[in-house]
């Protein structure tokens, strides 16, 4: 941009990333300044681009499996669910009860890794180093129970067209009530270290507002569209699995801001783990793989859309069939790339500083926008 | 100005309530593993890199060289050469490049003879490339050797027409 002599330059570009520690991955927003305050936003995306939409045209079925990993790391058994659900209704392929039994018990599971995750390099963001140990801590006990049944600490391959891959045992079912115990006595300590105090309230508190009109005019989804206080839970409005079958709330927030975000991510793993506690207790004998899936899945000609709550928000998996063993397009549907479309909305006329702070409650997993 | 004041009590008092947590955390066992000097073991289910299952009976591998594996394999890092031996086919070369290896485990599955396992080998590093490349006929032989057996003899085709590589087939 040429300047004419004799004006006076008001606004200066400033680059976010794409190495910068904030931005969780490579992104990077390129922030017009007005002094200390964001005149205007744009984020770039696209430098982790790794091609899995185009990936599956060239792959079968079964060999596009391990890619659900690694489109979100963090949440990646539900990656790995709604690809599965999709696939599992194209071929129409029925899922043995104690098979959704454990996926429910271990998707869930690692939702409360994926949360535990942002709440510790979110606080990291804001400066506060002490709680990412806490919860680090606890998501390793997260992660050690589902290395146990999975046999990966975290990209995850578990589920099969029909089923999943190994059965769980009864260490698994020990471990995970001792969890449960686990982190239900820790909360307290969370509240005392984080959600109770004052820098941290002074940070969050009616920062980063997201009215509910515009977080269904981006398409927001998950923690971040519950904490503007609307009640959307794919787990309820579209069911699937076995989750109609369990007792549990949807928390929502009030205000919209980053607390409410924050306190809605809180209160959903409480969620988790009562849902994981009544699938123990619920858990069916019986197989875990589904009879006859074929080797070579060659599903009819259509298509097919499944959608299924990630610790982000609604992952959808739309695949069209041409009768092939190959699909012939599959559109993934990321929560984290609706939810970082808002960003240039909400940290107009904002400081840097709290731009991060905003940043970082959407929970935004970088990799998993660019896919 | 009672506001103020019980306003910044309050935010006082929370900063301690947090630092109480801190302090009661120090004074119990610490939760992390020294790593070189202290190992975890891993979990049976643990998924490494594959390698073939040595039989009990036989004390061989029960790898049939159908080459099943390589097809399946999304990354085709897996390279199978047998040979035909009295009818039965053998492998000579049972080579993964476990640099592009995704452990989806769809080779493991798919294996009709069920010859292939998973390892428990974590501790991987290489300062080139080529040391990811796992010859897993190699690493039976050395299993074989903890047993005191002598390495698998190369199994010879009858002629050289009957030599065909699983790849090719494919």
């Amino acid at each position: 941009m040429m300047l004419e002599p004799g004006i006076e330059e008001k606004t200066f570009y400033l680059n976010l990333g794409p190495q910068h520690p904030s931005t969780h991955g490579v992104l990077r927003i390129l922030l017009e300044m007005d002094g200390e305050f964001i005149a205007n936003s744009e984020p770039v995306i696209g430098y982790g681009h790794r091609a899995h939409e185009k990936m599956a045209e060239l792959r079968t079925y079964q060999q596009y499996l391990p890619n659900m990993g690694r489109v979100d790391y963090l949440h990646a058994l539900a990656y790995n669910h709604g690809y599965c659900l999709a696939v599992e209704r194209l071929a129409g392929i029925e899922v043995p009860e104690r098979a959704e039994f454990i996926r429910v018990i271990t998707s869930e599971l690692n939702r409360i890794a994926s949360h535990l995750l942002w709440f510790g390099a979110y606080l990291l963001d804001l400066g506060a180093f002490t709680p990412f140990l806490y919860c680090f801590d606890d998501r390793e006990n997260v992660v050690d129970i589902l290395d146990r049944v999975t046999g990966s600490r975290l990209t995850y391959c578990y589920f099969r067209f029909g089923g999943v891959r190994d059965d769980i045992d009864d260490e698994f079912i020990a471990g995970c009530r001792a969890f449960i115990t686990r982190l239900r006595s820790r909360w307290q300590d969370y509240d005392d270290l984080v959600t109770k105090n004052v820098i941290f309230i002074n940070r969050t508190r009616d920062v980063g507002i997201i009215t509910p009109e515009q977080a269904l005019k981006y398409g927001v989804t998950g923690p971040c569209l519950r904490g503007s206080g609307i009640p959307y839970d794919i787990r309820r409005s579209e069911p699937y699995s076995v989750y109609p079958l369990f007792d549990f709330e949807i928390p929502i927030g009030e205000r919209g801001d980053i607390m409410d975000r924050y306190v809605v991510r809180l209160r959903e793993m409480e969620q988790s783990l009562r849902i994981i506690e009544q699938a123990l207790d619920k858990l069916p004998n019986g197989p875990i793989m589904a009879e006859k899936v074929p080797k070579r899945l060659k599903p009819a000609e259509g298509e097919v859309y499944a959608a299924v709550e990630s610790g982000r928000g609604e992952f959808g998996t739309y695949i069209v069939s041409k009768g092939d063993t190959k699909p012939y397009r599959i559109k993934l549907r990321v929560p984290s790339f609706s939810n970082l479309s808002i960003i240039s909305e909400l940290i107009k006329d904002t400081l840097v500083a709290d731009m991060v702070a905003i940043l970082g409650s959407l929970d935004l997993v970088i990799p998993e926008v660019d896919r | 100005m009672v506001a103020y004041f019980r306003e910044m009590f309050v935010g006082l008092w929370s900063l301690v309530a947090g630092m109480a947590v801190t302090i009661r955390y120090f004074v119990r066992p610490i939760v992390t593993v020294q790593y070189p000097r202290q190992k975890l073991t891993m979990t049976p289910k643990y998924r490494g890199h594959i390698e073939l299952i040595m039989d009990p009976e036989t004390n061989t591998h029960r790898c049939t060289a159908c080459g099943m594996c390589v097809r399946t394999c999304p990354s085709s890092l897996i390279t199978v050469e047998g040979v035909k031996v009295k009818k039965k086919k053998l492998p000579v070369k049972h080579v993964i490049d476990y640099s592009y290896c995704s452990l989806c485990g769809l080779c493991v599955e798919v294996c009709p003879t069920k010859a292939l396992k998973f390892s428990n080998e974590y501790r991987l590093a290489g300062y080139q490339r080529q040391d990811m490349v796992i010859d897993l006929m190699a690493r039976l032989d050395a299993e074989r050797a903890t047993v005191g057996l002598p390495p698998l003899p190369i199994p010879t085709p009858e002629s050289e027409e009957e030599t065909t590589s699983a790849e090719e087939k494919a």
